[in-house]
């Protein structure tokens, strides 16, 4: 480790490990550094994505792919099936993630452009002056200064970074997904979908997943509303699981705080740029949080070169990865905050007859718009508010 | 005060992102709880697995 860099990353997931890969890229002086011993563990994650949008942005490798998938499956609180599937174009829709492996492979690539990695390494403070940023360190106990004129804070949702930038990232209870998925072995699923299940008893203000990881191994997970529950995610989970899988065995437990407050003001300070969770760039139907990080961290890898040119790292010239982030990701979580408002409102009774309105179609664009452009024209009085909002934005 | 079962903590950090006085941290594979906390009680509520509890100081 040396003592000065272009740019410095603070967190090895998606988010960052891509924002280090295209500033070394570039030509920058890039430190990636990572709180944990381990890259990519504990996940975090429930670990699905879109098939499309993961091959925009990085070569495919089976080993980090778990299961692909054709399809999802929706059930609503009476049980009423929605099918959402595109196996008539031929494919498979999206993978299944193996995010221990993903993770360290995105951060070998970001080396192998050049930039330095480094594990068990915490950032504990972050002092700015004269256009320069200063990170505390701790690495195995030792603590070091290393400085950058950018700081790229993507270190999740437990984020420092953007609070020590004066960033305001902070969560309330209704915007963030308290989640506990359980990896489940020798269980009976359908291997080639993803199933979720909708409904105020069974996790309010969010939903249960069974993501398959193989052919009779899957993700089963919850997230529930913070500010909706009555009792904690894993309880909810618990019950789901006793009543669904009683034979199953339990291989892995992993936790987490998704954010769903859609598009913040702004992600940039001064010598500081925010992605991922730290940016709160998760998507407040889905909860999926990958592909944003990912992209969002080219983005900020793309500014912090533009920024170095110029030699100006002030918040003006950072503004511009706002407006990057703002104009792609920011657009779909902002519409999609706008759904998620109006959903955890619904009582069962409504979720049902919004399912029986729409369950005998197959819906074949498999996505958040595909399913609410069906749902809006057979619902229009329901989703009055959401007609304009939705339908505009497309 | 704020205290940490650690043995049901998975430090995923939920508590820390909802926490606006600071007062929390993930360091590595524990939460540290320091003495900007005001007890508005977001991070109990939020923590997946009930890891969070209030304990008497005495």
């Amino acid at each position: 480790m040396k003592t000065d860099y272009d740019v410095i990353v603070v967190g090895a997931g998606p988010g960052g490990s891509m924002a280090a890969k295209t500033a070394a890229k570039m030509g920058l002086d890039t430190l990636l550094i990572e709180k944990r011993q381990e890259i990519g563990t504990p996940v975090r994650c429930a670990e699905g994505v879109s098939k499309n949008e993961l091959k925009d942005l990085i070569e495919l490798d089976e080993r980090w792919i778990a299961a692909d998938i054709v399809g999802a499956k929706i059930y609503a609180p009476d049980g009423t099936e929605l099918r959402m599937s595109e196996e008539r174009a031929g494919s498979e829709v999206g993978y299944v993630l193996e995010r221990k492996i993903f993770d360290r492979h995105l951060a070998r690539l970001a080396a192998r452009e050049g930039a330095e990695v480094i594990v068990k390494t915490r950032a504990f403070g972050l002092e700015r002056s004269n256009g320069v940023a200063t990170l505390k360190l701790m690495h195995q106990g030792e603590i070091f200064e290393v400085s950058a004129p950018i700081i790229i804070g993507a270190d999740g949702v437990e984020s420092k970074v953007g609070q020590w930038a004066g960033i305001n990232t902070s969560l309330k209870l209704n915007e963030i997904e308290s989640c506990v998925q359980y990896l489940m072995a020798d269980i009976d699923i359908e291997p080639e979908y993803c199933h979720f299940y909708l409904g105020n008893k069974v996790a309010p203000g969010g939903y249960v997943w069974i993501f398959p990881k193989g052919e009779r191994e899957a993700n089963v997970g919850i997230g529930v509303l913070a500010s909706r529950a009555r009792r904690t995610a894993k309880e909810y989970l618990d019950e789901f699981v006793k009543r669904t899988f009683p034979q199953g065995s339990i291989v892995e437990i992993v936790v987490g705080g998704v954010p769903v407050k859609g598009p913040i003001e702004r992600a940039v300070s001064d010598n500081v740029m925010l992605v991922g969770d730290a940016a709160r760039h998760t998507d407040p139907i889905t909860g999926g949080g990958i592909l944003n990080a990912m992209k969002a961290g080219i983005y900020a890898g793309e500014v912090a070169a533009i920024a170095i040119e110029r030699k100006d790292y002030s918040s003006k010239t950072l503004a511009l990865y706002d407006e990057k982030w703002k104009a792609t990701i920011g657009k779909t979580i902002g519409r999609n905050l706008l759904i998620k408002e109006k959903f955890v409102k619904f009582s069962d009774n409504e979720l049902n007859k919004l399912a029986h309105s729409i369950a005998k179609y197959e819906v074949e664009e498999m996505s958040v718009r595909g399913l609410m452009t069906r749902l809006i024209l057979k619902n229009p009085k329901l989703l009055w508010d959401l007609k304009d909002v939705f339908l505009k934005a497309r | 005060m704020i205290s940490v079962n650690r043995f049901k903590c998975a430090y995923c950090g939920a508590c820390i992102g909802v926490c606006r006085f600071d007062a929390n941290e993930l360091i590595e594979t524990w939460v540290e709880i320091n003495d900007n906390c005001t007890m508005c009680m977001a991070c109990v509520k939020v923590c997946p697995v009930g890891a969070l509890e209030v304990v008497d100081e005495n």
